[in-house]
């Protein structure tokens, strides 16, 4: 699949727009503004910008609690996506959701999640809704290697393929369940083979390499499209912090990190790649750069700035409260 | 026009009313076509009470069969009433609901106000509830406090056939997700239903029946077990106003608060366990509310609080009858300081 250069930057933006905001945020979480539960998605770029590039704005995702990426990657507005995880009025939720639960259903975002393996049997639902209304999108349910294990997504698996629904299992198997490594809590050698036993074409792909999720992506989403059924998608791949900010990753080998950013760095392989072989100067990249690193600085400090929620706030949204 | 048939008959012309005005509307559930799959005749079963029964010949695919799978087609319920359909899933036994709890709490509970109002849930989970068939601790339960606490949430507890029908219709208009409580000992309840379609608005409790001495909050098939006991007692002198509260969340307090206020002395008959459930939740709102009108203690009839016995002498003292009843308001209706 020959990608044109316009889609190429496109990607490219799209990784290096989730590297920042997700590098910005472990340096900002360490200042003590930001609440809560902060899980960064950066080293996993590739496979979210690998898999939205097939996606249109009416196609569904459902996310899991290391949301940033695919939310950025689906189009959800950055800056609304800061002053979410600041708790600003301004957020995309209003405040009322924060990083964990962030969510944008006007762009087929239905959350990040704070339930493991909960996105799936949406997904499910999503699916059923786009063949039921006959709009040929498709839905895509983002889960870890640690929701590969959970009954909502082995049953969601069987139901897709029972059901024959446009739906596509992407899993994100970056090695480590919270701290439990999949060598430990996976009891198959492939999460993939699990996916196929149910009936449906699975697929292992290396999670840092953007062409090949890419490429993966546009086969299973395509089929989907196609009203053939769903598919599985195994990435490989690793997160470069804790499973949420402040987990100092005392269960990681030394030096496992440093490796895989020296190495498999998904946003230098494919600078090194499109540069090489697609006619992309240095230059139209390093334009990207400053855009995004603009963005992310003006989001920051618009998010700094913005009201928090009214003390109203507290009571709208639910259909009733007493 | 008004004609008489059974609360089940209630239940499934809601849902073909609504299938045929709506074609978003989608029924889906384990058995609810007759059995996909099988070789034998479609559409003759209709799920175990038979209340999906004919609507695969009418409506062809806006209804559909699933595995057993709660956690997966309650979890695509809720996906897709959040992506356009308005789906009715059936959970054959309320007891079900463990299994799938967290799609519900979690997840279709919580859309509209995490993600800051821009997420409506228009599902229904229709499921059969409570004991006296026998059924015992796995399938006899009545779990609507459980959802009744979860803000997002609307629990419906119909009694009658009229509202079984009325409040199926508002349940599957409605924009929140709804879960919708069928008496397992009130499908063949007969009562006047009017063949067109209607809705009963939530947070409407009826008044079934009027009286100024003693109120009695109920729901459910409680409902009729207090009416019985409001018979008897009403030739003794003692008159009882009996409230069905029909939706336990949103709740309608003003009418609950409005009788107590009036007669100052009430009784709550719940069939669910005694403890953090509606009879509490009621007690505590009229003690919260109507302190200074009460001239005798907040009583409640509940069942036990234990599991749902199977034995059949068991079950029976475990439920809430007329005579407990009667004998709880006696004592109420006696109390001086």
């Amino acid at each position: 699949m020959t990608l044109s250069r316009d889609e190429l930057l496109e990607a490219y933006r799209v990784m290096r727009t989730i590297r920042e905001f997700e590098e910005r945020l472990h340096t900002e979480f360490e200042t003590g503004e930001i609440d809560g539960f902060v899980h960064l998605y950066a080293g996993e770029e590739a496979c979210a910008a690998g898999v939205m590039a097939h996606l249109t704005v009416d196609d569904r995702i459902a996310s899991t609690h290391r949301g940033h990426g695919h939310c950025i990657a689906k189009g959800v507005d950055v800056r609304g996506m800061m002053a979410e995880i600041y708790g600003r009025a301004t957020g995309v939720c209003h405040g009322k959701g924060g990083s964990m639960h962030i969510a944008d259903m006007d762009m087929g975002m239905m959350g990040a999640n704070g339930i493991v393996g909960a996105g799936s049997p949406l997904i499910c639902g999503a699916a059923l809704a786009a063949k039921v209304l006959g709009t040929r999108n498709v839905a895509v349910a983002f889960v870890g290697d640690g929701a590969s294990n959970q009954g909502t997504t082995l049953e969601s698996l069987n139901l897709a393929v029972v059901w024959n629904l446009p739906a596509v299992f992407v899993v994100e198997n970056n090695g480590y369940a919270e701290a439990t490594s999949n060598k430990f809590s996976v009891g198959t050698d492939s999460i993939a083979d699990r996916a196929a036993s149910f009936g449906m074409p699975a697929v292992v792909v290396d999670g840092h390499d953007f062409f090949a999720v890419h490429e993966a992506a546009g086969e299973a989403i395509e089929r989907a499209r196609a009203g053939k059924g769903p598919s599985f998608i195994e990435c490989q791949v690793n997160r470069y912090y804790g499973h949420f900010e402040g987990d100092a990753q005392t269960y990681r080998p030394p030096g496992e990190v440093e490796e895989v950013r020296a190495n498999r760095d998904c946003l230098e392989l494919f600078a090194t790649q499109v540069t090489k072989s697609a006619g992309i100067d240095s230059a139209a990249l390093g334009e990207i750069d400053r855009k995004v690193a603009t963005l992310i600085e003006e989001s920051v400090v618009a998010a700094k700035s913005d009201p928090v929620p009214s003390a109203e706030e507290l009571l709208t949204d639910v259909y009733i409260s007493y | 026009m008004a004609r008489t048939i059974t609360y089940q008959q209630a239940i499934t012309e809601a849902l073909s009313q609504e299938m045929a005005r709506d074609s978003t509307v989608i029924v889906m559930g384990e058995d609810v076509m007759g059995g996909s799959g099988a070789e034998g005749e479609m559409d003759a079963w209709g799920g175990p009470m038979g209340i999906t029964k004919g609507l695969h010949s009418k409506f062809g695919d806006q209804i559909m069969d699933t595995p057993i799978t709660e956690s997966a087609f309650i979890g695509a319920a809720v996906g897709a009433a959040a992506s356009g359909l308005r789906p009715v899933a059936e959970l054959m036994f309320s007891d079900f609901l463990g299994v799938c709890f967290d799609q519900i709490y979690n997840q279709a509970a919580k859309f509209r106000y995490m993600f800051g109002g821009k997420s409506e849930t228009p599902v229904v989970i229709r499921t059969m509830y409570g004991a006296g068939i026998r059924s015992a601790a796995q399938h006899g339960q009545s779990p609507y406090s459980i959802f009744t606490h979860v803000p997002g949430l609307k629990c419906v507890i119909p009694s009658t056939p009229y509202d079984a029908k009325g409040l199926l219709i508002q349940s599957i208009r409605d924009n929140d997700p709804v879960i919708f409580f069928e008496h397992k000992n009130l499908y063949q309840m007969e009562g006047e239903v009017p063949e067109e379609p209607y809705a009963i608005p939530f947070r409407e409790a009826s008044v079934v029946r009027e009286g100024a001495d003693v109120t009695i909050v109920t729901l459910g098939l409680m409902v009729h077990r207090s009416l019985e006991a409001a018979e008897k007692l009403a030739g003794d002198g003692i008159e009882c106003e009996v409230i069905d509260l029909r939706t336990t969340s949103p709740l309608d307090d003003e009418t609950i608060l409005e009788s107590v206020r009036a007669t100052g002395r009430v009784v709550v008959v719940d069939e669910a366990s005694p403890r953090c459930s509606v009879a509490t939740d009621i007690s505590a709102l009229v003690a919260q509310h109507a302190f200074d009108a009460l001239k005798a203690p907040v009583t409640m009839v509940t069942a036990p609080h234990t599991p749902v016995p199977f034995a059949g002498v068991l079950e029976d003292l475990y439920i809430p009858d007329a005579a407990k009843i009667e004998a709880a308001v006696r004592s109420v209706a006696g109390y001086t300081r």
